[in-house]
């Protein structure tokens, strides 16, 4: 601990994956609270028919950063600080196996993020939104239009580099660094869902790269692969895009998976039920995640026969994803269960993502399809699944390892009542947006008829108050990092894994020697 | 006990609950049924999913909960240790596989007559810009362009006054232009774009297709009940994604019959005017409606422009450029402007242009004729 520099270089020049983990989560907690007030300025505008806060170019660029900078910059962020953190502490290895790439891949990310937000701040006047405003999945020939489109493509090759030396890492951690005995079936579930995460984020992210680049030289270079008049396609690039999206959306999901197999069998004293299948069906969900990507574009036209196979294929994820369910209820069952804090978050997001599920399987069905797509429907979607989904996992996740990094139990009464006014909220939030969906209203509008105001406005009063409740998590985690109850290396009663035998909070080095699994 | 009587029920007790005293028809709940055959085919479709999706919830939802309330250790819960099942693994792999293909028959059914759009009695393509609807009816030589109704556009400005929401007709489901279709009749839509991505989407009828450059989509419907029917770009298409409605009228035969001939009288009549001299107030006043239609939108109702939109307020082109050179970039377009000159009638074009010159201080006392706006393009 003595040889190593301390202050802003102890940071900048770090190679431990500790400290490095650290950095992930924090910046993705930084880019919360931007993509959040991005969706605080949309709900606000949607607050009441009429426009009465930003012009529709500035609604348009809200919608598109919050998707960008949520997905980007705080979802796969966090889950990579997991990675960092716990990966090492759970197979028994003292530290990630490439950790100067590892110092890389993070310190790129501020760089990406700040050339992502840049254009916003750049042409004087800001409330005519100077930033991208054309969607999270950048839909050429719209994107084409936008004059600044070189800081945006630059920005996702930043972001898709420090990606691939992520998942370089993890991969090469989790094959070559295990302790010994520790054989790949016994690793626990949260390492086995960011392995196959990792082979996902490497198989896709250069297909991204790929979109970008054709979009780049179309838009400087007079290519046209996505134009139309130059004898391109546009529907190429939606092609493009879904076969990196759709994995996509599996990379953000996995890990989360991995973070509730981990605290479910903890709080109901019983061991995950069907480890190996859940596995498999991990497995089986990344296979299907790369041939199921049409289901995000059933109106572009596509034959029959295409939209037919692509609805078998999709719907047939429902299996393994409902196996998940169940293997999760049934290590509840016949438990002796506990509810602290990690606990709560976890069945919210048991009983949430399921919700999220079931619309997901609704939206798969291509005649009805017709009348989700495109809709608040599909919002209401994607948010039950990433929201109460994805996130829900990361905050139970922080609460599960808060005390081994910090040493220090946090605030009991005040984070209970973060999730109770979190799960209530987030429900205001996102269940009308199944109805407006369903009553015809269209996504992305800054401005609605008047039959939607009522839902509209219960929405974002929901908004609001998950958005501040959130700034109680921040709080949270400063006292606790400041100081707070101090808990055993055990913390959680009977708590099972190799990360709960070293000391809380975990030494700057652990596992200098190997331990022996049995 | 139907399942749309559930839904009000549910509806009942949910605006109870929340808003008390707001009228519940506010209150949409659940996908419309529509008036065609494969909308209601549609509507019971997604009726079947919901169901077998809330079922399959509760059942869930009920085994955890029982689990939740009796597996605690507070109640004295020890844990049992069993940790793995291959029987219970297939089975519950098995019955959603069997869910699924009871879903997945009456899809492809649906699927299949959404398809074909054959036989068709009315053909009409749609065109996407930025950000209107064009149609073309193309058995009768008929095309025109549809834009948001003008109390909408004034009322959907930033910081308009509130009222003019309430006073709008159907704020933001109003057009200029409809169309209007026969009833009982299949009318087909071959679907496509002049710039970027929009899709047509009438909720009533079950078509959304995307409108893209380059391709063209069919759809197709045929409604059984005379009405209006209202719908939305559903594909973002940029700044005024939002603000691009769909209104479909569906009429009697005859009445479509005598529509469609007012229709070409109309544009006879508007053909005329491209011979016509007009004097400056006349020109003043027609530009200004043009310009309200399809300029103000990225110039500003002020002609003070926006974002990447440049002022025409005290702008070379409109002050002490050609007007040639103004009439030309009207006509054809410029970088993200679409081009006019297939929208706007030689009339309008020289209206507009004598407008944009005189107007909010410009004063060029320009008076620009049709004729010059033809010999423009």
């Amino acid at each position: 601990m003595s040889d190593h520099p301390t202050g802003i270089k102890r940071w900048l020049f770090t190679t431990n994956h500790k400290d490095i983990g650290t950095m992930y989560l924090w910046f993705a907690f930084t880019m919360l609270f931007i993509g959040g007030a991005m969706a605080m300025v949309i709900r606000a505008e949607l607050f009441e028919p009429g426009m009465q806060v930003v012009n529709p170019n500035f609604f348009n660029m809200m919608t598109t950063l919050h998707g960008l900078i949520m997905v980007f910059g705080a979802i796969m962020p966090a889950m990579v600080g997991f990675a960092n953190w716990q990966v090492p502490l759970m197979i028994g290895a003292p530290d990630m196996a490439l950790p100067r790439m590892n110092n890389w891949s993070f310190w790129i990310l501020p760089f990406a993020g700040t050339m992502l937000l840049a254009p916003m701040f750049m042409g004087g006047d800001f409330m005519a939104g100077q930033g991208p405003a054309f969607g999270w999945t950048f839909y050429e020939p719209l994107s084409g239009q936008y004059d600044k489109l070189a800081f945006f493509i630059f920005a996702v090759h930043l972001l898709g580099f420090s990606s691939i030396m992520g998942s370089i890492n993890i991969i090469a951690t989790i094959l070559n660094m295990r302790a010994p005995g520790m054989t790949l079936m016994k690793m626990p579930l949260f390492v086995w869902t960011w392995l196959i995460t990792a082979f996902l984020l490497i198989a896709v992210m250069p297909v991204l790269a790929g979109a970008v680049t054709m979009m780049l030289t179309d838009k400087y270079f007079g290519t046209s692969f996505f134009d139309a008049a130059g004898g391109g396609d546009p529907v190429l690039f939606q092609h493009v895009f879904w076969f990196f999206g759709h994995p996509e959306v599996y990379i953000m999901i996995l890990p989360a998976f991995g973070i509730v197999s981990q605290i479910i069998p903890t709080f109901a004293r019983k061991p995950l039920f069907g480890y190996a299948s859940m596995v498999y069906a991990t497995a089986a969900i990344a296979f299907l995640s790369f041939i199921v990507w049409a289901h995000h574009m059933f109106t572009v036209g596509m034959p029959a026969a295409g939209e037919l196979y692509f609805m078998y294929a999709t719907v047939m994820i429902a299996v393994p994803t409902a196996v998940k369910v169940f293997n999760w209820t049934a290590t509840m069952w016949k438990g002796s269960m506990t509810f602290e804090v990690p606990m709560l978050w976890a069945i919210a997001f048991v009983f949430l993502f399921t919700i999220g599920g079931f619309t997901g399987l609704m939206l798969g069905v291509v005649p009805v399809d017709f009348q989700y797509h495109d809709t608040y429907f599909v919002v209401a979607h994607f948010h039950y699944v990433l929201v109460t989904g994805a996130l829900f996992a990361i905050i139970g996740g922080v609460y599960y390892w808060l005390p081994k990094w910090t040493g220090n139990m946090f605030d009991i009464k005040l984070s209970k009542f973060h999730f109770w006014i979190s799960t209530i909220s987030v429900n205001v939030l996102f269940f009308p947006q199944h109805f407006l969906g369903l009553a015809g209203m269209p996504r992305r509008i800054p401005d609605y008829a008047l039959q939607f105001a009522e839902f509209n406005q219960i929405s974002s009063i929901g908004a609001f108050v998950f958005g501040v409740s959130q700034l109680l998590f921040l709080y949270i985690i400063i006292k606790c990092i400041k100081g707070g109850e101090k808990v055993s290396s055990e913390v959680w009663e009977d708590a099972k894994g190799l990360e709960w035998e070293v000391p809380s909070p975990a030494p700057y080095h652990t596992f200098a020697t190997p331990p022996e699994v049995k | 006990m139907s399942a749309s009587h559930i839904t009000k029920k549910l509806a009942m007790l949910l605006g109870l609950l929340l808003v008390p005293g707001i009228a519940l028809a506010d209150y949409a709940l659940n996908m419309t049924q529509g008036v065609t055959a494969i909308s209601k085919d549609i509507y019971d479709l997604h009726q079947l999913v919901m169901w077998i999706c809330t079922i399959a919830g509760i059942l869930v939802f009920a085994v955890m909960i029982y689990s939740i309330i009796n597996h605690r250790k507070s109640k004295g819960a020890v844990a049992a240790q069993f940790h793995e099942s291959a029987t219970v693994e297939v089975i519950w792999t098995v019955i959603p596989l069997i869910v699924l293909v009871a879903i997945a028959v009456p899809a492809t059914k649906t699927l299949l007559e959404i398809e074909d759009s054959s036989k068709s009695d009315v053909t009409i393509q749609v065109t996407g810009w930025q950000w209107k609807w064009q149609y073309e009816y193309r058995d009768q030589d008929l095309s025109f362009f549809s834009n948001l109704s003008e109390d909408s556009n004034e009322a959907r400005q930033l910081g308009a006054d509130p009222s003019l929401l309430t006073k709008a007709n159907e704020y933001l489901l109003d057009v200029d232009n409809p169309i209007v279709v026969p009833v009982n009749k299949k009318v087909r839509l071959l679907i496509t774009s002049n710039d970027v991505l929009h899709a047509w989407w009438v909720p009533e009828f079950a078509v959304k297709r995307d409108a893209i450059p380059g391709y063209i989509n069919e759809s197709h419907f045929t409604a059984e009940k005379t009405g209006t029917y209202r719908g939305q770009c559903a594909e973002l298409c940029g700044k005024d994604h939002g603000f691009m409605p769909i209104v479909v009228k569906v009429v009697e035969e005859a009445e479509y019959t005598a529509w469609i001939k007012e229709q070409k009288a109309a544009i006879a009549a508007a053909a005329g005017d491209s011979n016509k001299t007009f004097t400056q107030a006349e020109l003043m006043k027609r530009g200004e409606g043009v310009y309200k239609a399809s300029c103000a939108a990225c110039h500003g109702a002020e002609g003070q422009g926006g974002g990447p939109f440049p002022a025409l307020k005290g702008s070379k082109v409109a002050t002490t450029g050609s007007i040639e050179e103004h009439l030309k970039l009207i006509i054809a377009g410029k970088g993200i402007m679409p081009p006019f000159g297939p929208q706007l009638s030689d009339a309008d074009v020289a209206a507009v242009t004598t407008f944009e010159r005189n107007a909010w201080g410009n004063n060029t006392g320009d008076t620009v004729q049709p004729a010059a706006a033809k010999a423009a393009r």
